[in-house]
């Protein structure tokens, strides 16, 4: 019990900090988090299946990159979309996509899982690559960012990146908060009992198709959420955003967090692009220029993660309140 | 006599050339305890199998108050009240002992699509659960992992997660394997308590139990029953004197 509300402090604290970085930080700043935090959504979403109900897709970007397009599209040429309409217009269009392909690919499981969800995000890739619609392998431009205006009245302005940050951390809570409240509903529980034993969720009398069917749903939209404010902040949309590179980056977000909760995800996240970040900006060092390879430094950073720490990122703060517990154990013992 | 609840009819199930049950019609009634018994290989679990639906059946009919349930999915025979037991216990390992009975409990509400009210608000399905607990004599264990009982005690808590869906039919697969004396003393009275609203299908290698509580015996050599009926009457034949309880003596 102590250990939770120790989590919880330490969840309002991040809170605080990041609600009080924009007066702080530099433009450059406020916008690197922006990004970290919409990657933080978008990893929860893919959580909810590997971590939660135990079912790891490798193409969970076809609904992030979908849901660019969708705002690519919305926008009049050279003018700017509206926010209220675009935004649910994207998620629907996000879960609906994953309304299709979860019926599908749901019914396998285990390694046949992976590959179809890879097989089915590969397929939508393809689709925005080798034809004409929305420039093709070039991609398309979304030339203003979406605008929220309420009857002539704008509450905040995209435009600014001050104000895109704080949307973006309003809406990081709130989905975080949300999906909290999910968990520890009655559907929260199935999903779980479906991870950890299906055939017992079967035979206690549970549709568990049924169940994963809403979850994969469900996440393919929240991932809509994140790729909508993605194109918005990047401004261009292109196949890569819902290829299987994607996909893969994602999943080690998740992976490298701690699976199965969503701080977790949240931390994977934002140490994921972080260490990038940090290797890119590595000096060259003997003549050689080791920015220049961050990629394999940042396998090799991946890897030692996943050995040292099975349970991830999180693993290391599990392990200290572990530590700190002990005696007291042992005294009631 | 009044009807069956539930009824095999030429029951069979092939795996490749080998049919594991062959031609079996048994008959199952509330307030009866209808145990099967047989050598390992017999085909006693793959035909609990097939009256939960873990297996399709090759051919033959299962009957449900009158309805044929072959065929349908085990989520499906489970709503309509068919509640069983693994052999293998099949428990939530990382869920405490309450949650199991808990989630148990939760499938006989109308829907689980429910996402926002906490799933402990629903005071009727934890008041189930800790009644399942209580007769399989487990309370004292609800906030224990179910990582952390012992054998013995998974095993108690299988049967716990199975009552609290309220089934009418209890398919038990071997219940009393490795219990200790006095929790399996227990058990035995439970099933005797329960087989007064329930019908109930015992597979179970305890003949003390079998014979202390069976009101049927089936005997199934090589997926085909050999015998079937009063207990005392099996006891008595010669054909499963040799086949199988005569191996049992020392």
């Amino acid at each position: 019990m102590r250990g939770l509300r120790a989590g919880t402090v330490v969840l309002l604290a991040c809170l605080l900090a990041l609600a009080l970085l924009p007066l702080v930080a530099e433009k450059y700043y406020i916008q690197l988090f922006t990004k970290m935090m919409i990657m933080a959504i978008f990893a929860m979403s893919l959580d909810l299946l590997v971590g939660f109900t135990g079912l790891v897709s490798l193409g969970h970007a076809a609904f992030f990159g979908l849901a660019g397009y969708v705002l690519a599209f919305a926008a009049p040429q050279y003018q700017a979309a509206d926010l209220w309409l675009s935004l649910p217009l994207a998620m629907v269009c996000s879960g609906l996509l994953a309304l299709i392909i979860g019926a599908l690919v749901l019914r396998t499981s285990g390694i046949y899982f992976i590959m179809v969800t890879l097989a089915f995000a590969q397929m939508v890739f393809f689709l925005f690559h080798d034809t004409k619609i929305a420039g093709g392998a070039d991609g398309i431009y979304v030339y203003a960012k979406p605008v929220a205006a309420i009857a002539g009245w704008e509450p905040f302005t995209l435009e600014n990146h001050t104000h895109f940050y704080f949307v973006v951390l309003v809406l990081l809570a709130l989905v975080y908060a949300c999906l909290r409240l999910l968990l520890n509903s009655l559907f929260g529980r199935v999903i779980v009992g479906i991870r950890v034993n299906e055939p017992r969720m079967k035979s206690l009398g549970y549709r568990t198709f049924r169940y994963k069917l809403v979850c994969f749903v469900l996440a393919g939209a929240l991932a809509g959420m994140a790729g909508y404010f993605a194109a918005a902040q990047f401004g261009f949309v292109s196949p890569e955003t819902l290829g299987w590179h994607q996909s893969g980056s994602v999943l080690m977000m998740v992976i490298l967090g701690g699976m199965g909760t969503l701080t977790g995800a949240v931390l994977g996240a934002f140490a994921m692009m972080l260490v990038e970040l940090g290797l890119q900006g590595l000096p060259v060092i003997g003549g050689v220029e080791i920015a220049k390879h961050w990629q394999l430094l940042m396998g090799a950073f991946i890897v030692c993660a996943v050995l040292l720490l099975p349970q991830g990122l999180l693993g290391l703060g599990k392990l200290a309140s572990r530590l700190r517990s002990k005696p007291a154990e042992a005294r009631d013992g | 006599m009044a009807e069956a609840v539930l009824r095999t009819e030429r029951l069979t199930k092939h795996f490749g050339g080998l049919a594991a049950v062959n031609d079996v019609s048994l008959e199952f009634f509330t307030d009866q305890i209808h145990a099967v018994i047989g050598p390992n290989g017999a085909g006693k679990t793959t035909l609990t199998n097939l009256l939960s639906g873990d297996l399709p059946c090759t051919s033959g009919r299962i009957y449900l108050d009158g309805d044929d349930i072959a065929g349908l999915s085990p989520d499906r025979i489970s709503q309509r009240g068919v509640g069983r037991s693994y052999q293998k216990t099949n428990i939530f390992l990382p869920f405490t002992v309450l949650e199991n009975c808990r989630i148990a409990a939760q499938s006989r509400l109308p829907s689980s699509m429910r996402f926002i009210r906490s799933a402990h608000a629903y005071p009727d399905v934890v008041l189930a659960a800790k009644r399942a607990l209580a007769e399989v004599g487990l309370e004292h264990r609800a906030q224990v992992q179910a990582a952390a009982l012992s054998h013995g005690e998974q095993r108690q808590l299988e049967i716990a997660m199975t009552l609290a869906t309220r089934p009418r039919i209890l398919l038990l697969d071997e219940p009393l394997a490795g219990m200790g004396s006095e929790d399996s003393t227990r058990m035995v009275e439970l099933l005797r308590q329960l087989k007064q609203a329930h019908a109930m299908l015992l597979v179970e290698h305890d003949m003390d139990a079998v014979f202390a509580l069976a009101d049927r015996l089936t005997v199934m050599v090589d997926g085909r029953v050999l015998e079937s009926g009063e207990p005392e009457l099996i006891r008595a034949s010669a054909a499963v004197q040799e086949a199988y309880l005569g191996t049992e003596e020392p």
